[in-house]
């Protein structure tokens, strides 16, 4: 059984479905020649076919149709040959023409299927019901003046693609989930930023709870939703309401609700009632959107290794378990930065100094894979001074530390502290006798059994050698003296 | 010589051997504008200034050796088409005050061409209607009079002010658009020629739209030959509009001469309606006739769902409409009345801007695409539309042309046929077919009806075969001899 909320009736589960808008990277926007870039003067990016002026006539941008079409190969999603646009009618202030130009009935992705992993490395495949191309609308700002509200249309007309799942989430995590595995998948195929701080991905929530077993009950769209952590609270505060709805004997009606992240609650928005009449239908400034076989393929044969190979291959070429690999891969750069790291070294020992001290020190510091103070290249000296014995595991832990606070390279730290590694025998020699020599009580209670005492003569050891010393040579040495 | 009176081509060749200045042909049009269309308001807006400028320049290119056919040819220009630093209206209060900062594709073209703008010509609010009563700068008088009555008649519409203006030589050619009839309809009902082209062939850039898959332009002038010289400039592709069509235009001028000898002209059974008149049935056995006589092969063909045409026209355009001025809202541009909030402003706004006609054809178009009604309306009139096309594919399989009535009836007075919208909608059966299957048009003068009005015949042709239709256009222009000139006219009749 899987995750559940007890009621007071027993247990529910939970149905998710989300919907995600993620706007597509592109120059200019979907139907015009005016710029798509973030941010600008308020209403500096726009042109008359986005301010709606008579006459004007969209035309569609082929780089947001390729990047949909990307998308879509991305999502393991079916490309549709043949699209169409169509007319979403209703008014509002940002929305010039008075109605957005979408893809209600014929969209340019139909079904896919993508895999997210749960905490307990479970895997489950969440089904993509389509994709497809919109337009955004411009930004509406009543708090800008005590009578009147501002509009910046400089959103207006940017490309959106709606990713649609199927009601296939089960749980506030697969939702986070989901939606994070959806982001990663557009950041690699770079046809959207994620970022969702900045509106550029956001989802609607669908919600809705039932006794296991059940048909679906009714469900509410929580809007707008912009980040991962407020959709997996949503998901839990409205299917909680829901729960509290049904069990007190009331039920729940369809409606659009909104997300109140300060007091963890969702509130109604509008009702089934209220719901606009969007009055569909086909786009007549435009003709169907007729994809070349040809081009798909081209496009296809040129998208980037997406996470899921990856990871896989990571796996099977560096001999790294599969939950690191996932670490690795959990975005492009990590990625590109082991690669790089792991290439003709020793991949495993790549991968621990990554996951381990290096990603410690980008938290640490706040920095990120691009502002780190420790390059691909330095790291990978470092391991090669560690392979080639030059330095030993825990003087290598006092280089790295070094480089973060200098930015120098490994060898040039090694050579300036002189922390090369001592593997001189006869000097290792000497030092045990002298360590053994000092502490006869304990060679004693070594030789009555208490063989914990080995690691307290290393720690001597190598404490009198200033850690250099190498560890197998100390540990081999110890134990011929003692026995 | 009446230099207003002169064709496009005949002025055309006066300019270019420079028995005639552009300045004077413009000056003289100028004038004729001032005299009389105080009286017939066939323009919103005249632009005298402007078009003197424009001569000063055609004159120049003339003198160059860079002139065109149309340098220097004073025309008016339709108030649907977007004109930069003009004011352009639609004939609709809901636009006023709106000065485009750039030009439609089409009249980008005429003025490339060295085109000489006169005005902005009236036309029904937004396109939407066939008497040019709707404007809300005040309907537009057509120039001819029933014999012995001065009562006061309809130009035809929604191209009202453009037919007028050319009929009563205060223009020498006119820039219309068609969405039911548009441009065919008031060029029967004033005597001139007036063609809509194959959808796709014009560019739609900055014309204002009322109903996008329906809407074309084309011109109105005094002979087939003129509308061949505007309609060849007009046209063409633009990347700009999606839908019009990446394909050569041909020598449109060149067809007028081809004759008529051995092509198959089709008698669609399903027109001859019942109701039509007597006179206009007349007219158009004398049109089989004469064109039987060039050598034509006349063939009954039937166009079963025409029947349909004005129901479907009446469903799709009025839902492309409802949608297409959405964006008359007051918050961009045009005229703003203020509300309590942003749902009272828009009504506010649209109550005071958007004349009656419009008004109903929004709400049809909002009632046909309203959940519910869809499949009931929109879908099936577009299916409908689809068995439309296909009687006409399957015609023209047999067929090199279609010659039909353009109009059921002579112009009508102002003031007649107001009471019911639906009367007026009749006005476009015959027209509203070709522009629900997309294919070319045109309408010619072929005779006077017993009161003494011009009547027009239509020639309809395959998807961008317009030159059959210039061939066969010409061929009953020169078998008409139309040469009857209305009551007002430009240095009186």
């Amino acid at each position: 059984m899987g995750y559940m909320l007890e009621g007071a009736t027993g247990a529910w589960e939970i149905v998710v479905g989300l919907e995600v808008h993620a706007q597509v990277i592109s120059e200019s926007k979907l139907f015009s020649g005016a710029s798509a870039t973030y941010g600008g003067a308020p209403n500096s990016h726009v042109s008359f076919v986005d301010a709606g002026f008579p006459g004007m006539l969209p035309v569609i941008n082929r780089e947001c149709v390729a990047q949909a079409v990307r998308t879509g190969l991305g999502l393991n999603a079916q490309i549709n040959f043949w699209s169409r646009f169509d007319r979403k009618n209703y008014f509002y202030a940002d929305l010039p023409n008075g109605y957005q130009i979408s893809q209600f009935a014929h969209p340019i992705v139909g079904t896919g299927v993508v895999e997210i992993e749960l905490q307990d490395g479970t895997i489950k495949q969440i089904g993509i019901t389509r994709l497809h191309l919109e337009q955004d609308a411009g930004k509406s700002m009543h708090d800008q003046h005590p009578a009147k509200s501002v509009i910046d249309l400089n959103r207006a007309g940017v490309g959106l693609m709606e990713i649609v799942s199927e009601p296939d989430i089960r749980s506030p995590e697969e939702a986070g989930a989901y939606l994070r595995k959806i982001r990663q998948i557009v950041r690699y195929l770079g046809t959207c930023d994620g970022n969702m701080e900045e509106g550029s991905m956001r989802a609607d929530v669908n919600v809705s709870v039932r006794k296991p077993g059940e048909d679906f009950r009714t469900r509410c769209e929580i809007k707008n939703v912009n980040s991962v952590r407020f959709v997996m609270h949503a998901v839990e505060a409205e299917a909680q309401r829901q729960i509290e709805v049904w069990e007190s004997g009331g039920t729940v009606t369809q409606e659009t609700r909104l997300y109140d992240p300060a007091r963890g609650e969702t509130r109604s928005m509008r009702s089934k009632e209220d719901a606009h009449d969007y009055r569909y239908f086909p786009e007549p400034d435009l003709l169907p959107l007729v994809l070349d076989e040809q081009w798909v393929a081209e496009l296809k044969a040129k998208l980037p290794e997406l996470p899921d190979e990856k990871r896989k291959r990571f796996c099977a070429q560096y001999g790294i378990t599969f939950y690191d690999a996932g670490v690795l891969t959990a975005d492009q750069l990590t990625a590109d930065f082991f690669e790089t790291v792991a290439k003709n070294r020793d991949a495993r020992l790549a991968c621990n100094w990554i996951t381990g001290d290096f990603f410690a020190t980008l938290n640490r510091t706040g920095a990120s894979i691009e502002t780190s103070p420790v390059s691909a290249a330095a790291l990978g000296e470092l391991i090669d001074l560690i392979s080639d014995q030059t330095i030993n595991g825990r003087i290598a832990k006092d280089v790295f530390e070094g480089m973060v606070e200098t930015g120098k390279m490994p060898a040039a730290i090694v050579e300036e502290k002189g922390l090369k590694q001592v593997t001189d025998t006869g000097a290792i020699d000497s030092a045990v006798a002298a360590i053994l020599a000092a502490n006869q009580d304990k060679v004693a209670e070594y030789k009555s059994g208490k063989d914990k005492l080995f690691g307290f003569f290393v720690g001597q050891v190598m404490k009198a050698m200033q850690g250099k010393a190498n560890p197998a040579l100390v540990n081999e040495v110890i134990k011929k003296q003692l026995s | 010589m009446t230099l207003t009176d002169l064709t496009i081509a005949g002025a055309s060749t006066l300019l270019a051997s420079r028995e005639i200045s552009a300045v004077e042909l413009t000056a003289a049009h100028n004038d004729a504008v001032a005299a009389l269309n105080p009286r017939l308001n066939a323009y919103i807006t005249a632009t005298p200034e402007q078009a003197q400028e424009q001569a000063k320049a055609a004159d120049a290119a003339i003198a160059a050796g860079t002139g065109t056919p149309l340098t220097g040819i004073p025309l008016a220009i339709k108030d649907l088409f977007c004109t930069a630093g003009i004011r352009t209206t639609a004939a609709s209060k809901i636009l006023d005050p709106f000065i485009p900062p750039y030009e439609s594709t089409v009249t980008a073209q005429l003025k490339a061409a060295g085109a000489v703008f006169l005005g902005k010509a009236n036309l029904d609010e937004f396109a939407m209607g066939s008497s040019n009563i709707t404007s809300g700068y005040g309907p537009v008088e057509n120039p001819w009079k029933r014999e012995g009555s001065d009562a006061k008649l309809v130009p035809g519409g929604s191209s009202g002010g453009s037919a007028a203006a050319v009929a009563a030589r205060i223009a020498m050619g006119a820039t219309g658009t068609d969405t039911g009839g548009s441009i065919r309809q008031p060029a029967a009902f004033t005597g001139l020629a007036g063609i809509k082209p194959t959808y796709g062939r014009c560019s739609r850039y900055g014309i204002i739209a009322f109903a996008s898959s329906l809407d074309q332009a084309g011109p109105l002038a005094r002979t087939v030959e003129d509308c061949a010289i505007l309609l060849q400039v007009m046209s063409g592709f633009d990347p700009r509009d999606s839908t019009s069509a990446e394909r050569p235009v041909p020598d449109f001028r060149a067809a007028i001469a081809r004759g008529v000898k051995g092509l198959k002209i089709g008698i669609p059974a399903e027109y001859r309606m019942d109701g039509i008149s007597p006179e206009i049935d007349a007219l158009w056995q004398k049109g089989i006739g004469w064109l039987r006589e060039e050598g034509a092969i006349i063939q009954e063909i039937s166009l079963p769902h025409t029947k349909y045409g004005l129901p479907v026209y009446y469903i799709v355009a009025p839902a492309e409409a409802s949608s297409n001025l959405a964006r008359y809202d007051g918050v961009r541009f045009g005229a703003r009345v203020d509300g309590e909030d942003l749902i009272d402003m828009y009504e506010r706004t649209r109550a005071a801007g958007f004349g009656a006609e419009v008004k109903r054809r929004i709400m049809i178009g909002t009632y046909v695409l309203s959940a519910g009604y869809y499949d009931a309306y929109y879908l099936k009139a577009q299916k409908i539309r689809a068995l439309i096309l296909r009687d006409f594919t399957d015609a023209f399989a047999k067929v090199d042309a279609i010659l039909t009535p353009t109009a059921p009836s002579a112009a009508f007075g102002i003031g007649e046929k107001m009471d019911d919208p639906v009367t007026m909608y009749l006005n476009d059966v015959f027209t509203v077919p070709s522009n629900l299957a997309g294919i070319p048009a045109m309408s010619v003068p072929a005779g006077l009806s017993s009161e003494g009005l011009p009547l027009g015949l239509q020639i309809i042709g395959r998807h961008f075969d317009e030159e059959t239709v210039f061939a066969v256009s010409a061929a009953i222009e020169r078998a008409a001899d139309f040469t009857t000139k209305p009551a007002i006219i430009a240095g009186g009749a």
